[in-house]
């Protein structure tokens, strides 16, 4: 499996991911975001960061950019894309995904460890975690609070296009486990065609027991059989 | 030309800086202050005569980048 790693001003996670995606046998190239044409490649990453410092908006500079024009048409082709923190909020300025995501509720960048709970486990990024549904993944951000007219998100729901929801240790889904207010405890969603991820937690910080976890791992696997 | 935007969180999305800025000056001793919602604001420069044109141009790049009509909404003012 090949996979582009979309670099801006400002990203800082594209290293990390590319080092998960490689110990996951997916071979990665970096591409500039000035870069007009997209290398062949089954997935497309954007990385989390900073991109053009959070200027305008969180992820709206980056949406702009001249690569994006490509990376539609890679998610019109049904090619695969993870947006993973930053990367999620430039994939929603971008319109490929719904919603927006707010600033935290309690006004505080949160860097941390949170239990999730993998809503759908039947799409090409989540079939491993049928094993283990209730993971720990790191969040690090301070726009994380998923926000969308109650349409949306009953769209949402009902399509079950939602990936994974903050809860407990043992799965309990309820505001008191929500660190950054989001509606419905959202932390990641898929869009209709279930190619397009865009996910507030960094699966790319767990991957090695060294690192205190491996509950990244199964997305990386899960993206490895896919192909 | 000058053309000035501003955008603000729409009424029903939750302002936690307006709130904060509320409750500070409130704290202040402005008891009156009903509440403050914070927007950005956009002083813009444009080659063009045409008040019309410029402010059709204006409410195209307001809609396209300065704000998201998701969560924002936006106003427009001519200056000079």
């Amino acid at each position: 499996m090949k996979s582009s790693i979309i670099v801006f001003p400002g990203s800082n996670c594209d290293r990390d991911i590319s080092i998960a995606l490689e110990k996951f046998k997916i071979t990665t190239q970096m591409v500039w975001h000035n870069e007009t044409k997209l290398p062949k490649s089954d997935l497309v990453v954007l990385p989390g960061g900073f991109s053009y410092g959070d200027y305008l908006r969180t992820g709206c500079i980056a949406s702009k950019s001249m690569i994006i024009k490509e990376v539609v048409n890679h998610s019109k082709k049904g090619g695969l894309i993870l947006g993973i923190c930053n990367g999620f909020q430039i994939l929603i300025e971008t319109g490929l995904l719904p919603g927006v995501l707010l600033r935290n509720k309690k006004l505080r960048f949160l860097s941390k460890n949170v239990n999730l709970k993998v809503i759908n486990v039947e799409n090409q990024f989540c079939v491993n975690y049928k094993k283990k549904n209730i993971i720990e993944l790191p969040i690090a951000h301070n726009e994380g609070n998923y926000f969308a007219d109650q349409k949306t998100l009953n769209h949402l729901e009902d399509k079950n296009l939602i990936a994974f929801k903050y809860c407990d240790k043992n799965g309990k889904i309820d505001r008191d486990y929500n660190p950054n207010g989001s509606s419905n405890n959202i932390a990641g969603i898929l869009n209709e065609n279930k190619n397009i991820l865009g996910m507030m937690p960094h699966p790319e910080r767990l991957i090695d027991p060294i690192l205190s976890g491996e509950d990244g791992s199964m997305l990386f696997e899960s993206l490895n059989k896919s192909v | 030309m000058k053309i000035s935007a501003t955008v603000t969180l729409k009424k029903d999305v939750l302002d936690p800086q307006g709130k904060v800025v509320n409750q500070t000056l409130k704290n202040m001793g402005y008891k009156n202050i009903i509440s403050v919602r914070q927007g950005k604001f956009f002083e813009i420069e444009i080659n063009e005569t045409n008040k019309d044109k410029a402010k059709k141009m204006v409410e195209e790049i307001s809609k396209k980048l300065l704000a998201n009509l998701v969560i924002e909404d936006y106003s427009i003012n001519i200056e000079k």
